[in-house]
């Protein structure tokens, strides 16, 4: 177990063009790390510049206190776990288990005894002399994490390792991943593009643009307090609705109405005239179905309904709205960086699953303005981020793994 | 697939293997034949002689024949080794490495194979007699292993390109040093592939006659095809027919063995299951 930090690292390729621009981050002992980002954001080179099967360019990767710019993967001692498992198709499951014992030439019997233990693990006794054409895609991702937990390694790394799953069996396998890094308290780097395993796994999240670190932070800071439009957009899922508003005083018009801003709020913004609001789905509501109690702190505006789709557990509406066209082709561009196709400006917003609103009619929707953030439409910048508290829900974060880790390692002892 | 199509599928398979099997029933045919049957104007012989036979294996041809055949498996054995060996390295590396250069290998090894052999066969005669390479076997394995390294490392970097870098990569990480990730796990994967290669360059090796004629001139080198032209009959104006039929099914013979071995080696397909399926 070792901590990672990451000091102004760069790769750029032949071509002069950087893959990872800068990076500096520090990941913790026993700390799971999410590096995640839209296709070609370099979060792959990054893991793999980790592992030692990239070079760096420039800036100073240290594990464990020892500087490893210029060591071999094999020196590293890292596992991984690649996004197509890359199992050795001659070696059965329990040779492919063993190989790397059987490099550091531990004797038989030893071999067996961890094979074993990490079979245990991964319930995999009865593939053991099996090869790994023949076991189905969740078995063989099973395999390759036996490899890679087989050994004492300082950090698991893993890439993209459920993409090729089908979608139940990722669930399956997140859970398993999730539950074997507390129980093991390894440090973990996990590289994804799925919201979903960046959300629920990490302690931290990195967000990953062009290269460059947008924010790194527990998955409820970066909710909450996204540092820029590039972070509100690209997590959650559906995500963050951007309204252009115009700011008169403190209250800002939108094609859905008015919204006033609280003073702290409208200190941040005062002194411009176009700006983007940023709202979630959920923050919105049928008003017809907003309790009046809540009403107050929210308005309340009336848009006709493009789409609505039911799920039965949640439903969502689309409307559309006009946006100026320097926003909208802002839009454009940040749909386009967040690997989507947003042809239209509409809002998408998460409606109580009971509500009769149709489509194609006009409604009343209730909006909870308490929440909303205002972005810089040029700089993309979120100008109404309350740092401080983002600090504590990563502080909150830090504290539950604490927890989660000895609980982990109170149960290992009393189950040993 | 109607059952009309297959039918003519199954028509059309016969008539191919008919056409490409004849020759070889002919010549066996031939060689059991006695030496006065020969002209009988029938396909097959009156009568079953292996005179031919034992006229090459002990009789008065076997001089010629027994150090021929011997010189052909050394030689060709030899050569087959090293040229796989070399151009699994070669082909290691140009489908793995980036070096500079690399193009210009892969062209200029095309180009070797695109020249023909009675072109080059003349100025090597002079040179391996001045540097006392000629009637040796390594003045026939070096000559060889410039008809076979090209093919060689071309279909051996064709093998290698397909099997998944992330498998070498994953054993480096486990702890490999390149030499082991290539010999742990690049090299059982590209098994197949070897044999196949081998296999193609023994055939070419093992066909060669230009060389083995021109480079030799007695038994210590003289590979089996070229012998063959040497056959004489029982006095000039008898043709010796029959004894270059019998000697020809037997160096057959091995080739035969080869493929039928290693079909199940030769058939790829290892890699399944490696990577998502």
């Amino acid at each position: 177990m070792a901590s990672i930090e990451m000091k102004n690292i760069v790769k750029k390729y032949g071509d002069g063009f950087p893959a990872v621009n800068d990076v500096s981050l520090d990941i913790d002992e026993g700390e799971f790390m999410i590096l995640v980002g839209p296709s070609g954001c370099g979060k792959s080179t990054l893991l793999r510049m980790i592992v030692g099967l990239e070079d760096i360019t420039s800036g100073d990767m240290v594990i464990g206190g020892t500087r490893v710019n210029d060591k071999a993967p094999r020196e590293r001692n890292l596992s991984m776990v690649f996004q197509n498992y890359a199992l050795y198709p001659h070696l059965t499951v329990y040779e492919n288990i063993a190989f790397p014992l059987r490099l550091a030439k531990v004797d038989d019997a030893e071999v067996q005894r961890r094979v074993n233990e990490a079979a245990d693990v991964l319930e995999l006794h009865e593939h053991l002399e099996r090869k790994p054409a023949n076991l189905s895609g969740g078995q063989r991702q099973r395999v390759a994490m036996g490899r890679a937990i087989v050994r004492q390694a300082e950090a698991f790394l893993f890439d993209e390792p459920l993409s090729n799953l089908d979608a139940k069996l990722r669930g399956q396998m997140r859970t398993e991943i999730s539950r074997l890094q507390r129980r093991l308290g390894i440090t973990t780097v996990y590289v994804t593009h799925d919201q979903t395993e960046a959300m629920t796994l990490g302690d931290r999240v990195c967000v990953l643009r062009k290269g460059k670190i947008q924010q790194v932070a527990s998955p409820r800071e970066l909710y909450e307090q996204p540092v820029n439009l590039f972070v509100a957009g690209f997590i959650g899922s559906p995500p963050m609705n951007f309204l252009p508003a115009t700011l008169s005083g403190s209250r800002l018009t939108t094609p859905f109405g008015d919204i006033d801003l609280d003073e702290r709020r409208a200190a941040a913004v005062a002194g411009r005239d176009l700006l983007l609001v940023g709202i979630r789905p959920e923050y919105f509501e049928d008003a017809a179905l907003v309790d009046e109690a809540k009403r107050p702190v929210g308005s309340v505006f009336t848009a006709r309904v493009d789409v609505t789709e039911w799920l039965g557990d949640s439903q969502f509406a689309y409307i559309p709205y006009e946006a100026p066209d320097e926003i909208r082709a802002q839009l454009r561009e940040l749909s386009k960086e967040l690997d989507s196709e947003e042809l239209r400006t509409q809002a998408i917003v998460s409606i109580d699953a009971t509500s009769r609103i149709r489509e194609g009619r006009d409604a009343e929707f209730w909006l909870d303005s308490r929440k909303v953030h205002v972005f810089d439409p040029t700089t993309g910048d979120n100008l109404t981020r309350d740092a401080e508290a983002g600090a504590e829900l990563t502080r909150l974060a830090a504290e539950d793994r604490v927890e989660q880790v000895q609980s982990a390692e109170g149960e290992g002892i009393s189950a040993a | 697939m109607s059952r009309r199509e297959k039918n003519w599928w199954i028509v059309g398979g016969i008539v191919i293997v008919i056409y490409a099997l004849f020759p070889i029933a002919w010549i066996v045919s031939l060689s059991l034949k006695a030496a006065a049957d020969l002209n009988n104007g029938q396909f097959l012989p009156s009568d079953l002689s292996w005179e031919n036979y034992s006229l090459i294996l002990t009789g008065g041809a076997s001089d010629l024949f027994l150090p021929a055949l011997r010189n052909s498996f050394g030689i060709v054995l030899i050569a087959t080794a090293i040229s796989s060996v070399l151009s699994m390295f070669a082909a290691y590396a140009i489908a793995r490495l980036d070096f500079p250069g690399k193009k210009l290998i892969l062209s200029t090894a095309l180009a070797v194979a695109i020249f023909p052999v009675i072109s080059i066969v003349t100025p090597l005669f002079n040179l391996w007699r001045q540097i006392g390479l000629y009637d040796t076997w390594p003045g026939l394995i070096i000559p060889y292993l410039s008809l076979t390294l090209p093919i060689s490392i071309w279909t051996m970097s064709a093998f290698f390109r397909e099997i998944p870098w992330e498998m070498e990569q994953a054993a480096q990480v486990d702890g490999a040093t390149t030499w082991q990730a290539f010999r742990k796990v690049i090299v059982p994967l590209a098994a197949p592939g070897v044999f196949t290669t081998a296999i193609i360059a023994f055939f070419i090796a093992w066909n060669d006659f230009i060389y083995g004629i021109s480079l030799t001139s007695t038994s210590a080198a003289r590979p089996v095809p070229a012998a063959l032209g040497l056959f004489s009959g029982a006095s000039q104006f008898v043709e010796p027919t029959g004894a270059i039929a019998a000697a020809a099914v037997v160096v057959t013979i091995p080739v035969v063995v080869l493929v039928l071995i290693f079909q199940r080696r030769i058939v790829a397909g290892l890699t399944n299951g490696a990577v998502k399926g």
